[in-house]
C-alpha cells in the first residue's frame, strides 16, 4: 500500500494509539483492539473504502475524546459540587 | 475597538492527574508523586480554553500559558500550547522548593509577570485539585489592585469591560470589570478541547521562555508549615441484620430511635 493514502491511515492510528493512554480499561486492553482492527482491514485496497475507514477511525477518536471529557467533568461535578441537582 | 488587541495571560499547573488514587507517604510529609501520572489542572484547562476561545474570536491577540514548578512543568505548558495558547512562560521552581510553594508565592509570580508582559486579561482555574486551596487568583487580584471575577460561568468582553457571569450559592451573579481584570474559571465556563497528539507535536515548535521567581523579585521562603498529611478517615464496615426486631435492636443500641 504506497498510496497517498498510506501516511493518513499510520497518522490516525498513531493519534489512536495517543488517545488509548488514557482508556478506562487500560492502554493495553486498548492497543490490542486497535491493533486487531487495523489488521483487520489490512488487504483493503479500494481507496474509496480506505477513506471510509479512515472516517470511520476519525468517528470513533473524535468518541474517546467526548468520553474523555464526560468522564472528567463527572468526576469533578461529584468531587466539588456534591449538593446540586441530585 | 480597543479590545482586539488585548493580552491575555493564562496559568496553568502540573497536578496529579484527576483519575490517579492519591496515596499519603508514611511519613505523613506529603502525597506520592513519584511515578504517578500527572495532568493539568482541569480547571486550569478550562481557562485555557476561554483564552484560547476569546483569540479565535478575535477579541485576544496573544495568549501566554505560565506554570511554576519543576522542569516537568513545561509538559503542562505544552499541552496548554497545544490547546492553542501562542507561548509558554515557566517559572523555574526547583522540586525542594515547590514542596514549600503556597498560593502566596505564585500569585506574587504571576501579579509580576502579568506587569511585565503587560497583560489585560489574567485567567486562571478557580481551583486546583491537588491543594484545593481557592486562593491564587483572589490574591493574585490583590496584589495587582486589579478588579476579580472568580468562579466565572460566562465570560464576554464589551470595549474596555468585561462582564463576567459568576456561579455563587443558590444562583448567579453577573459583575461588570474594568480591564485589566483577573477572571477564575468555574466548572461551567466551557468544555475544553482536547489536546491531540498533532497539536502537541506541533507545540514543540512554540517558544517557552524559563524565567527565575529571583529575576521576578519574588521571595520564595515558606509562609505555611505542612504539620501533618493524612488520609481521609475509613468508612466503618456496616452489619447485616437477619430480621427486623434485630435491626430495631441495632438502631436502638446506637441511639438512633
Amino acid at each position: 500500500m504506497a498510496s497517498p493514502l498510506r501516511y493518513e491511515v499510520l497518522n490516525l492510528y498513531k493519534n489512536l494509539l495517543y488517545l488509548g493512554r488514557e482508556y478506562p480499561k487500560g492502554a493495553d486492553y486498548f492497543r490490542t483492539r486497535l491493533k486487531a482492527a487495523f489488521l483487520k482491514n489490512k488487504d483493503v485496497k479500494d481507496p474509496e473504502k480506505i477513506k471510509e475507514l479512515i472516517a470511520r477511525g476519525e468517528f470513533v477518536s473524535k468518541e474517546l475524546e467526548a468520553l474523555y471529557f464526560l468522564r472528567k467533568y463527572r468526576a469533578l461535578k461529584q468531587r466539588y459540587y456534591e449538593d446540586d441537582n441530585k | 475597538m480597543a479590545a482586539s488587541g488585548l493580552r491575555a495571560m493564562v496559568g496553568v499547573k502540573r497536578v496529579i492527574d484527576y483519575a490517579v488514587k492519591v496515596r499519603v507517604k508514611p511519613d505523613k510529609t506529603g502525597v506520592v508523586t513519584d511515578g504517578v501520572k500527572h495532568s493539568m489542572n482541569p480547571f486550569c484547562e478550562i481557562a485555557v480554553e476561554e483564552a484560547v476561545r476569546l483569540k479565535e474570536k478575535k477579541l485576544v491577540s496573544e495568549v501566554v500559558a505560565v506554570s511554576c514548578g519543576p522542569q516537568q512543568c513545561q509538559e503542562t505548558i505544552r499541552t496548554a500550547l497545544a490547546m492553542g495558547a501562542d507561548r509558554g512562560m515557566h517559572v523555574e521552581v526547583p522540586a525542594g522548593d515547590y514542596e514549600h510553594l503556597s498560593p502566596f508565592h505564585v500569585s506574587k509570580i504571576l501579579a509580576a509577570l502579568a506587569k511585565k508582559e503587560g497583560v489585560d486579561l489574567l485567567l486562571l482555574g478557580k481551583q486546583a485539585i491537588d491543594d484545593d486551596c481557592n486562593q491564587t487568583g483572589q490574591m493574585t487580584a490583590a496584589f495587582l489592585d486589579w478588579p476579580q471575577g472568580t468562579f466565572a460561568s460566562e465570560v464576554t468582553v464589551d470595549g474596555d469591560w468585561l462582564k463576567v457571569e459568576r456561579e455563587v450559592d443558590g444562583g448567579l451573579e453577573t459583575v461588570r470589570l474594568k480591564l485589566p481584570a483577573v477572571v477564575t474559571a468555574d466548572l461551567r465556563l466551557n468544555e475544553p478541547r482536547y489536546a491531540t497528539l498533532p497539536n502537541i507535536m506541533k507545540a514543540k515548535k512554540k517558544k517557552v521562555e524559563v524565567v527565575k521567581p529571583s529575576d521576578l523579585g519574588v521571595d520564595l521562603a515558606p509562609r505555611v508549615k505542612t504539620l501533618s498529611v493524612d488520609d481521609p478517615p475509613q468508612r466503618k464496615s456496616g452489619v447485616k441484620v437477619e430480621t427486623v426486631d434485630d435491626l430495631v435492636a441495632k438502631l436502638k443500641e446506637s441511639g438512633r430511635i
